[in-house]
């Protein structure tokens, strides 16, 4: 797929946002371990940008998914991972299972004020006691007439402390592992909900990230996103879009990293000499250039099967895992040639480093993508 | 109520900006060009005054080809169609020739109600255009404005000085020029990006303006750059040691220096 100049401008448009709406605010909100999304939401609303690919029907823009890569790009560039992130949520992670299988009522209801930035969506899949395996959750949905009564905790949930709903999954039966599972929209005004607290995290401190609980809260059962029973098999389908969500933005984190970073070496004298003449630092940084065009290679052609109607589950894990890895190895690299000062928290090189760490966890571990490739190429691991 | 927004595609101030060396005019094709941002303002009051009543607004340039850019911007905004006023003879007009041709477009497009320009340009900053193209069109000019209002047949515009506001009224239609105060320009979104595509634009040529090449160009320019020199990069700084006497050496050279 070769880009054209609507796909351009579009690039530069959100480059523009990023660095007028957003960069100049970074610091505070790190500062604050908080960013004001319903603050920010409907300005990214106003341009498009949270309904990209969903229907205009419900307000969205009908755009092909490669607007949705665009966009993840382009937010690379913001100064702190956490917004990305949480955009993230809102339009790749906490909607698509809704846009997808829920009904018109619920649409209207929950998905339209997402694309409008009225309203801020979180997903909460991961438990205390449980993340990468997602068939030994716990947290229960028990029917009581037209309602659901709903108990549990969730873990790690990002814009926990300001969403206005959940996309929950849950156990509406007792079936047990990957059975009996589904997806509920969980009003965060509903009596029983509380945030048990906001958690101190290693980075992305600019994103809210919280551990909740859910007591006793009733929901109508219409709540329940598609097919009750389904949860898992839809929450899966969900997980695909939001690692590709990862690899599109490490693509733009770790170029916007690299640029900056060629940037300083090449004023920094060590040896009466620029240190971005020394060929191992070249060399070093150049292999990083070629693994992010490689990555973004993958990414279009991600686009392209999607556009397809291909699955894609094998490159969406393959993405996944290359993303979290460039970051690692980005982050390192230029923080290990900015010296001393990349070490200073006054350096970006340093909250970089932190944040990227995340890439490699979150939204299914590294491992846990090495687990899907090896089982599809018939490793017999367990 | 119609609207005319005259804008200019300017080289990007963030990029190195420089003369051609052949005939000392302004370099557009070695670096980046844009919309030129402060007439950004001026295509955003443009919208939000046909947004609040109806009409359309026309954006209109004179400039190269890649001038085609600054009137795609526009559109993305918002704006309804564009024309753009491009002949190889056009090259090193100055703000008379600019004016002269701004003036004879809007002629031909139909003089609309109101004519918005930004205060000046970002790459000549002369400001006088606005001016020479109210006297061409003899339209009431209100330059400045750091707010408007149009009300039936009049338009309202202040003006904000360094000691006073002033209020000043003319009758439509008129030619405004506003400020960087007036308002937050939009982005173009992603409808505006997909829609501004299959907006008109209109490409005429002198000849569609009925100008003579002789009045227009280089050649018939009032002022033109007779040389230009690169600013020399900055002089180290000086640096004072202390061996005790550091302040009484700080004050000497600020004294130097005539700041104290
Ligand atoms: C900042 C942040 C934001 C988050 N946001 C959300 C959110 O919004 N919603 C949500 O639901 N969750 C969220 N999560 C949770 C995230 O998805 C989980 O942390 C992740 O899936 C890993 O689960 P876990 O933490 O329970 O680790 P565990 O499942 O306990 O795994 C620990 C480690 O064990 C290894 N491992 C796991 N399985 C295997 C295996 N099969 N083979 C080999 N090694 C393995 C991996 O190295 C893994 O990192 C967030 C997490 C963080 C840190």
């Amino acid at each position: 797929m070769r880009l054209n100049d609507d796909h351009r401008d579009f690039t530069a448009m959100v480059h523009n946002l990023v660095a007028t709406e957003i960069n100049p605010y970074v610091d505070q909100w790190e500062r604050d371990g908080f960013f004001p999304a319903h603050e920010l939401f409907p300005k990214l609303a106003a341009q498009g940008l949270l309904g990209l690919e969903y229907p205009a029907e419900y307000g969205g823009e009908d755009a092909g998914h490669i607007y949705s890569m665009l966009a993840t790009e382009a937010f690379g560039r913001v100064h702190g991972a956490g917004i990305p992130m949480a955009i993230g949520v809102q339009t790749n992670m906490a909607t698509p299972s809704l846009a997808r299988y829920g009904s018109d009522d619920l649409k209207r209801r929950y998905l339209a004020p997402a694309i409008a930035g009225t309203a801020v969506a979180a997903i909460a899949v991961t438990e205390p006691d449980t993340g990468s395996d997602v068939s030994a959750l716990r947290t229960k949905a028990v029917r009581d007439g037209d309602d659901l009564v709903i108990t549990g905790r969730k873990m790690y949930i990002t814009n926990g402390t300001q969403a206005d709903w959940l996309c929950l999954l849950a156990r509406t039966s007792d079936e047990g592992g990957h059975r009996g599972m589904s997806q509920i929209i969980v009003p965060t005004d509903a009596p029983g909900f509380s945030v048990a607290r906001k958690l101190d995290k290693l980075g992305n401190r600019v994103s809210d990230t919280a551990e909740l609980i859910l007591d006793e809260v009733r929901v109508p059962a219409t709540n329940i996103i598609g097919t009750p029973g389904r949860g898992f098999q839809q929450q899966m389908q969900q997980f695909i879009v939001e690692r590709m969500f990862a690899s599109y933005g490490a693509v733009g984190q770790c170029e916007y990293a690299l640029e900056r970073t060629r940037e300083y070496l090449l004023h920094r004298h060590t040896f009466g000499k620029p240190l971005a003449s020394k060929q191992y630092v070249a060399f070093t940084l150049s292999e990083l250039t070629a693994r992010v065009e490689l990555l973004r290679s993958h990414n279009l052609r991600v686009v392209e099967a999607l556009d397809a109607g291909e699955d894609i589950i094998r490159l969406a894990t393959i993405a996944k895992l290359e993303a979290g890895r460039l970051l690692r190895d980005t982050a390192d690299a230029c923080l290990q040639f900015h010296g001393g000062v990349g070490y200073m928290e006054e350096t970006w090189t340093a909250r970089f480093f932190r944040d990227a760490r995340l890439a490699s966890i979150g939204g299914g571990a590294d491992e846990v993508m090495l687990q899907v490739l090896a089982r599809q190429d018939g490793y017999p691991i367990d | 109520m119609n609207i005319v927004v005259c804008v200019k595609h300017v080289p990007d101030a963030q990029s190195e900006r420089t003369f051609n060396d052949s005939d000392n005019t302004t370099d557009r094709e070695g670096v980046d060009g844009l919309l030129s941002e402060l007439d950004e303002y001026a295509v955003e009051e443009a919208l939000k005054l046909v947004e609040a009543s109806e009409g359309e607004v026309t954006v209109l340039t004179v400039g190269p080809a890649g001038a085609a850019d600054a009137l795609k911007k526009a559109l993305q905004m918002g704006a309804h169609k564009a024309v753009h006023v491009t002949d190889d003879a056009i090259h090193g007009s100055d703000a008379p020739a600019t004016s002269l041709l701004l003036a004879k477009a809007i002629e031909k497009i139909g003089t609309p109600d109101v004519v918005i320009t930004g205060m000046a340009s970002t790459d000549g900053t002369m400001g006088v255009v606005p001016a020479m193209l109210a006297e061409r069109l003899n339209l009431p000019m209100v330059t400045y404005a750091s707010q408007l209002t149009i009300d039936g047949s009049a338009v309202t515009a202040r003006r904000d000085g360094d000691t006073a506001s002033e209020t000043i009224e003319a009758t439509l239609p008129a030619l405004v020029s506003v400020t960087d105060q007036i308002n937050e320009p939009r982005y173009p979104s992603f409808k505006g990006i997909m829609a501004a595509k299959k907006k008109p634009v209109e490409t005429w040529g002198l000849g569609d303006l009925g100008v003579d090449a002789g009045q227009v160009g280089l050649g018939a320019a009032w002022t033109k750059v007779d040389s230009f020199a690169k600013r020399p990069p900055r002089e180290k700084g000086e640096i004072v040691t202390d061996e005790g006497d550091g302040g009484t050496k700080l004050a000497e050279f600020l004294a130097s220096r005539k700041f104290i």
